[in-house]
């Protein structure tokens, strides 16, 4: 809606129209009060110039006057925390069936995988109209992700994932920056985010060629990781039955109960002694060194894709009785 | 109207304070320029609360993290020695403070004496300190390319030998390299407080302090009961954890 | 009105009182001290400076065409160090600050003057760390030293800058201590704290961030330098550190210290609004409120840079709304300014004119703060030029600004002489122009998307880009006039009687440059701050009658 003013970023996704309407509503606010200060000094900078056998008035000050204009000013802040900390929130709660990508940043290039198996560098390929979230980690230094189109951004740490989602609107090529300082290249740290219509979209994924899908990939790094050894799927091995985890909530050893989010799952992985499932003994090894970003990205992918047999309850998942 | 502070009215009360040696000449009496130096070693020990307050918010958020593994390194420190350094510390506040009595009474070499103490005992706390220290080193519990840690943690050795779980190098190295950063800006501390010790015996000798001046010796003193209670701090921090078991 | 008072340069002041090297190196006056810190920010103004054309002609062209990408991020860098920790931070305080406050409070000196020198010192050896880092090849972590970048991966003079800001920061601490200690304790009699000047107030407030917040920061480049030299890991997340553990113990005092920056320079406004208006102060205890409230909200706000860092969704909400309740004082002080003018007898002298350019430009950068307060709008334009013109409007439009008003205000009574007026104006409007040209496009840049510390850019963004810099090289003519007439002035301008401006405070009752010791006799304080209704009308003209 407001893309055809000057100097004014395209606007590609739903968040950008909602950002841009907070946007003009403070920009109005703010220059309404810079009129009338501005306009205020000007009126009283010749209004009360130094005039001959006019003396300043001294005047104290005015308590009703300070406490008008802390209230109103305050009133006005408040709106303007109330509509940001909405749309903030929108922002940072991905929507339940998103499609996921997986994005590991490094100095000085992003490297994409989609749950199909396609492999991008520099260059995002979306649909319209469906959410995406993108699940991201650095290999190195802190980058950030930013599309000025979709009017987010997030940064990317390294040793965690940090997540970010849109619901693209218009196709078209977009911009992507890196946004966090990470070193020599930081500004050729670019590249694009393409949305298309479905169709192309469709056509696009299927004209990579003998892609792997992620979770097909996770599953050979399973077995050849030796993790089917203790998570087995039917008995209860030495580790936790996996099925049905991911997002359920975890009773620990100490007490604590976590959401089994990425997070929860690369951290198992890297740091098991972290978070120990209750009625589990802390014997898991750590793959911290062995098993590249990517390889993780796709370990959990292949968890977060095995769901739960319906009768059986998965042992260390906080149930009612426990 | 004022036209000049020469018009002010101004006794002559104060001229005789400036009689006194120790009164500065911006100052107007001795109990502006005795209160003056006590705010400002107030003020000071307030950034330094500060200071080390960034290093204990480090130390919590970590230990919160890694609660077993910081266990098992804690458990590599001499407790022993540790309290012995509290209570070498602890005296040490006490010498402190006999010595500001005796500059307050006049006795010159009693204050001279006291500070003196003082200083042994800070010698012997940074002596224990060292030896600490060297123990680190021996073991390769230092952090950077030499560090290697390979202990069980707390309470392992309960467990069969197969069950028995180690804790992790990388978060030991952590516990580590914050044992050294706040027991080693400490010892930078007492080693300040030793030599401005010396600096204050060095002119107590000299007669300079007495029962009209002794401000220097008090804020000194304030300076090393911080120093005290930042090492009370660290004591059952850095040493005491999960001991009880 | 001004009395005609006999000129005698030969009387004893406090710049002929001794001569030589040693009498300046080793003096314990502060209002010596005062130039000394004078001349040494001025240096590090000019080297910032520098960086800053430098940095504005490469962005003239989209490709990074100037200098190689390492030089542009050391550039930035240095650009941010330098202008930050050794000219805006000591600024105002360390030079005015130290001259004035203890000849408004009616004193002979600052409580603890040879602490005042060795602050001095401190602040010429961190200088020239810093300097050492610039000579030996930069640093190029950004002045926000994120980790892991400055800890394992920058490949530059890291350790030094952080020495020299560990370094430069005592001197800031010392600084603050020395004036709160003053301020409580050197008061003359009928000094009370309700007639203390504002600029007065100001600088109690500033202090107790400077004493509280400084040794934070500290430790936390000790350890980032600790870190470096021996791979801890306390920030690195490969050993089981955080790194957000840093971003959190540095912006605890990072944003107090822009508040460090900006309040001295709203107690300077104070004094020349007041004194050009011939007008008390329009709500006076407000006024010493707000500062204060903006010093203590200021320590609560701090993760308000780091919204899209990777903080919790509710730690976010948490600190956008403190966000907002700190913005409430500074609002205040807006309106009282203005309210002060109301009613009043206004000239423009080039002091009152840097004061209104300052009340403008401060309530747009005020204003765009509250953007980025905005969590909604903050994710857009966070990292990006938005925030590069935000800072650029409070600290430059703002604060240096305010300085600048400042040093004319005073000029007279520093140095016994008056600058010559009608340049002073014309130095003040190219300054205004051509700040507002510089850094108003930036704005613009910023919610298109640019993002900051880039060295090329996509070619949508050049055509800001060039009018940004045009703007720089207007400023930077701005800044080299008043260095040339005021030294000018040193030589060949008018002496300047105890008050050309007929202005209330007790630093207008003592001659012009002062003596050593202020006051001859301590005085006796029995008026209210800004009696203007006593004092009267601005004489006509601010110089001595020469006496034919």
């Amino acid at each position: 809606m407001f893309s055809h003013l000057p100097f004014w970023p395209e606007s590609a996704s739903t968040t950008a129209g909602r950002v841009d309407a907070l946007y003009i509503f403070l920009v109005l606010v703010s220059a309404i009060m810079t009129v009338l200060i501005f306009t205020t000094l000007i009126v009283f900078a010749v209004r009360f110039r130094k005039r001959r056998g006019r003396p300043a008035e001294q005047i104290e000050g005015s308590t009703v006057l300070e406490i008008t204009w802390s209230i109103i000013p305050f009133a006005v802040f408040m709106s303007f925390f109330v509509w940001g900390a909405v749309i903030y929130f929108q922002e940072r709660t991905p929507p339940q069936d998103a499609m996921e990508v997986y994005t590991v940043a490094k100095q000085w290039m992003w490297k994409f995988e989609h749950a199909g198996g396609q492999r991008e560098i520099n260059e995002l390929h979306v649909p319209i109209g469906r959410d995406v979230k993108l699940i991201m980690t650095s290999q190195d230094v802190i980058h950030s992700f930013y599309v000025p189109a979709f009017r987010i951004k997030q940064d990317v740490l390294p040793g965690r994932y940090t997540t970010f989602w849109f619901h693209a609107t218009k196709a078209g090529t977009y911009h992507l920056f890196c946004a966090e300082y990470c070193g020599t290249q930081h500004s050729g740290m670019i590249g694009w985010i393409v949305v298309m219509e479905p169709r192309d979209y469709e056509a696009w994924m299927t004209s990579g060629g003998g892609n792997q899908p992620l979770a097909v990939t996770g599953q050979q790094l399973f077995s050849q990781f030796g993790c089917a050894t203790c998570h087995r799927a039917e008995t209860q091995g030495r580790g936790p039955n996996l099925a049905g985890l991911y997002n359920r909530p975890v009773l620990l050893e100490d007490g604590r109960t976590v959401n089994a989010d990425d997070n929860y799952i690369r951290e198992s992985i890297l740091e098991p002694g972290a978070k120990v499932v209750k009625g589990f003994k802390p014997v898991m090894p750590t793959f911290q060194g062995q098993v590249s970003d990517e390889q993780l990205n796709a370990l959990v992918a292949y968890v977060k894709s095995l769901t739960q047999p319906t009768a059986q309850p998965v042992a260390g998942m906080a149930t009612v009785t426990q | 109207m004022p036209t000049s502070p020469v018009a002010a009215v101004s006794g002559h009360e104060n001229d005789h304070a400036h009689d006194n040696p120790a009164l500065l000449h911006h100052f107007a009496t001795e109990s502006q320029q005795k209160n003056a130096a006590s705010l400002g070693m107030w003020l000071f020990l307030a950034q330094e609360v500060m200071f080390f307050g960034g290093m204990f918010c480090a130390y919590l958020i970590y230990r919160y993290k890694y609660f077993a593994d910081f266990g098992s390194a804690s458990q590599q420190l001499d407790i022993k020695l540790g309290a012995i350094n509290t209570v070498v510390l602890i005296c040490s506040s006490l010498t402190v403070v006999l010595g500001v009595r005796a500059a307050q009474l006049g006795k010159r070499m009693a204050l001279v004496f006291w500070l003196l103490a003082t200083i042994v005992l800070g010698f012997v706390f940074l002596g224990i300190k060292a030896d600490e220290y060297a123990e680190k080193f021996e073991k390769h519990h230092v952090p950077g390319a030499s560090f290697s840690y390979h202990e069980l943690l707390p309470s392992q050795e309960k467990l069969p030998p197969e069950d028995r779980q180690y804790a992790n190098p990388h978060h030991a190295e952590m516990y580590f390299s914050l044992y050294f950063a706040m027991t080693g800006m400490h010892a930078v501390h007492m080693i300040i407080g030793v030599v401005l010790f010396a600096y204050l015996a060095w002119m107590a000798w000299r007669g300079r302090y007495g029962p009209h001046y002794y401000t220097p010796v008090e804020n000194a003193g304030l300076y090393w009961h911080f120093v005290d209670i930042v090492w009370i701090y660290l004591f059952p921090l850095l040493y005491l954890i999960d001991r009880h078991r | 009105m001004a009395t005609a008072v006999p000129v005698d340069l030969e009387r004893e002041n406090y710049l002929n009182a001794g001569y030589g090297i040693k009498s300046w190196l080793l003096t314990r006056d502060h209002k010596r001290i005062a130039l000394l810190y004078l001349l040494t920010i001025t240096f590090f103004f000019f080297i910032g400076g520098f960086f800053a054309l430098l940095i504005r002609l490469e962005l003239l062209t989209p490709a990074g065409d100037l200098v190689q990408s390492d030089t542009y991020n050391k550039l930035f860098t240095m650009h941010g160090m330098v202008m930050i920790f050794f000219f805006l931070i000591p600024g105002v305080p360390a030079v005015l600050g130290n001259f004035l406050i203890p000849i408004m409070i009616g004193a002979k000196d600052l409580a603890f003057p040879r602490l005042n020198l060795l602050s001095w010192y401190l602040f010429v050896a961190g200088g020239l760390l810093m300097f050492y880092t610039i000579l030996a090849g930069g640093v190029d972590t950004g002045w926000t030293f994120y980790t892991p970048l400055s800890t394992e991966f920058a490949k530059t003079n890291v350790i030094t800058a952080a020495l020299g800001v560990f370094v430069a920061g005592f001197a800031s601490i010392l600084t603050g201590l020395n004036f709160i200690v003053t301020i409580h304790r050197m008061r003359a009699p009928g000094m009370t704290w309700n007639r203390l000047p504002l600029f007065v107030w100001s600088h109690y407030a500033t202090s107790i961030i400077q004493v509280l917040g400084t040794p934070v920061v500290a430790i936390t480049i000790v350890l980032v330098a600790l870190e470096r030299l021996f791979h801890l890991g306390v920030f690195n997340p490969a050993l089981g550190g955080d790194p957000l553990l840093f971003q959190h113990l540095f912006w605890f005092y990072s944003h107090p210290a822009v508040y460090i920056m900006i309040l001295p320079g709203m107690g300077i406004v104070s004094e020349i609004v007041c004194c050009f208006s011939r007008k008390r102060i329009f709500g006076y205890k407000a006024m010493a409120l707000a500062v204060l409230g903006i010093a203590v909200i200021g320590f609560l706000v701090w993760a308000h840079h780091m919204f899209v860092a990777g903080i919790s969704l509710y730690a976010a909400l948490v600190f956008s709304l403190l966000s907002y309740f700190v913005a409430v004082p500074s609002a205040i002080k807006v309106f009282n300014w203005t309210a002060t003018m109301y009613k009043g007898s206004i000239t423009y002298q080039t002091p009152m004119l840097y004061a209104f350019a300052f009340i403008g430009l401060f309530t747009i950068g005020g204003l765009t703060g509250l953007f980025l307060a905005c969590l909604g709008i903050d994710v857009h334009v966070t990292d990006t030029y938005f925030v590069v013109a935000h800072f650029h409007y409070v600290m430059v439009g703002g604060m240096v600004v305010a300085y600048l008003a400042g040093m004319h205000f005073w000029w007279p009574k520093i140095s016994g002489r008056m600058y010559p007026e009608a340049w002073g104006k014309l130095a003040a409007l190219i300054v205004f122009i051509g700040f507002n040209l510089t850094f108003f496009p930036q704005f613009l840049l910023g919610y298109m998307g640019m993002p900051r510390r880039y060295h090329a850019y996509p070619p949508e963004f050049q055509i800001l880009n060039v009018l940004s810099t045009a703007g720089a090289t207007v400023l930077a003519v701005g800044y080299l006039l008043p260095m040339v007439y005021f030294l000018w002035s040193m030589r060949y301008g008018p002496p300047a009687p105890p008050n050309p401006w007929n202005a209330a405070g007790l630093e207008w009752m003592i001659p012009s440059p002062p003596p050593t010791s202020n006051f001859e006799e301590q005085p006796v304080v029995t008026w209210e701050a800004y009696n203007y209704d006593e004092l009267g009308e601005i004489p006509q003209k601010q110089e001595v009658p020469v006496a034919h």
